[in-house]
């Protein structure tokens, strides 16, 4: 059973992003939304734990460019998505878990 | 595929009502079903018809409002939430003794079981909140 586990706080704030990458199996898949979009960045010290991840991770695009930023800025490895590949990310798991 | 909404956030205080608004119209516009939108928490506010919000920003209740209309959408704030919050349909503000109403065409009040019935009828249930 896989698990998209979605992550809408920022990392530099919250823990959520640390514990979810602890938690995740190898075919679940993390989708970074909202502030979450912080932990996708290249060049802190969450880009090293994100690329170590056996889960699949994701950033929502309109909210990476809400923030001002683009995909030149995203970690190797992070996919963006727009709502459509959410919606997909959220058809294709089994079941939703919201890092609230 | 059937999903259901749950929102736990109000308008303008976070992002959540927005990021639920533009995935569940996402949703719709690739032929998925929307089993119901529920509102818990301070999401109630989401149903209030008194947010007159400025003319060059979006309008979240009418949107939600016009998005269930549109898609006849089962728009559902939870009752204890939403009378803690002062949000009361018709009904309820007789109930109450209140001289208003202030819950927005298209929303209605009900109880937490509307969302376990909720999460039981669809294939996924997706909560945004803080």
């Amino acid at each position: 059973m896989s698990i998209l586990h979605t992550v809408n706080k920022s990392p530099f704030q919250k823990n959520d992003l640390r514990s979810c990458l602890n938690h995740a199996n190898s075919d679940d898949a993390i989708l970074l939304i909202e502030d979450g979009v912080y932990g996708a960045l290249s060049g802190t010290e969450f880009s090293l734990l994100t690329s170590s991840s056996d889960a699949d991770i994701y950033c929502l695009k309109a909210d990476l460019a809400a923030r001002g930023f683009d995909k030149n800025r995203v970690s190797d490895g992070v996919k963006l998505v727009d709502y459509d590949g959410f919606v997909d990310l959220v058809a294709q798991n089994d079941a939703v878990n919201s890092w609230l | 595929m059937k999903f259901a909404i749950v929102v736990n956030e109000g308008p303008y205080t976070h992002q959540a009502s927005d990021t639920a608004f533009q995935f569940t119209r996402a949703a719709l516009a690739k032929g998925h079903e929307i089993v119901r939108v529920f509102f818990y928490h301070d999401g109630v506010n989401n149903g209030t018809k008194l947010a007159v919000p400025p003319q060059d920003d979006r309008h979240i209740p009418n949107n939600w409002a016009k998005l269930g209309k549109d898609n006849q959408l089962d728009l559902v704030l939870c009752i204890a939430a939403a009378q803690r919050r002062g949000i009361l349909d018709e009904k309820e503000a007789k109930r109450q003794g209140k001289d208003a109403s202030n819950v927005i065409d298209g929303f209605r009040i009900s109880g937490l079981g509307q969302l376990i019935e909720a999460g039981i009828e669809a294939d996924r249930t997706v909560t945004f909140g803080d």
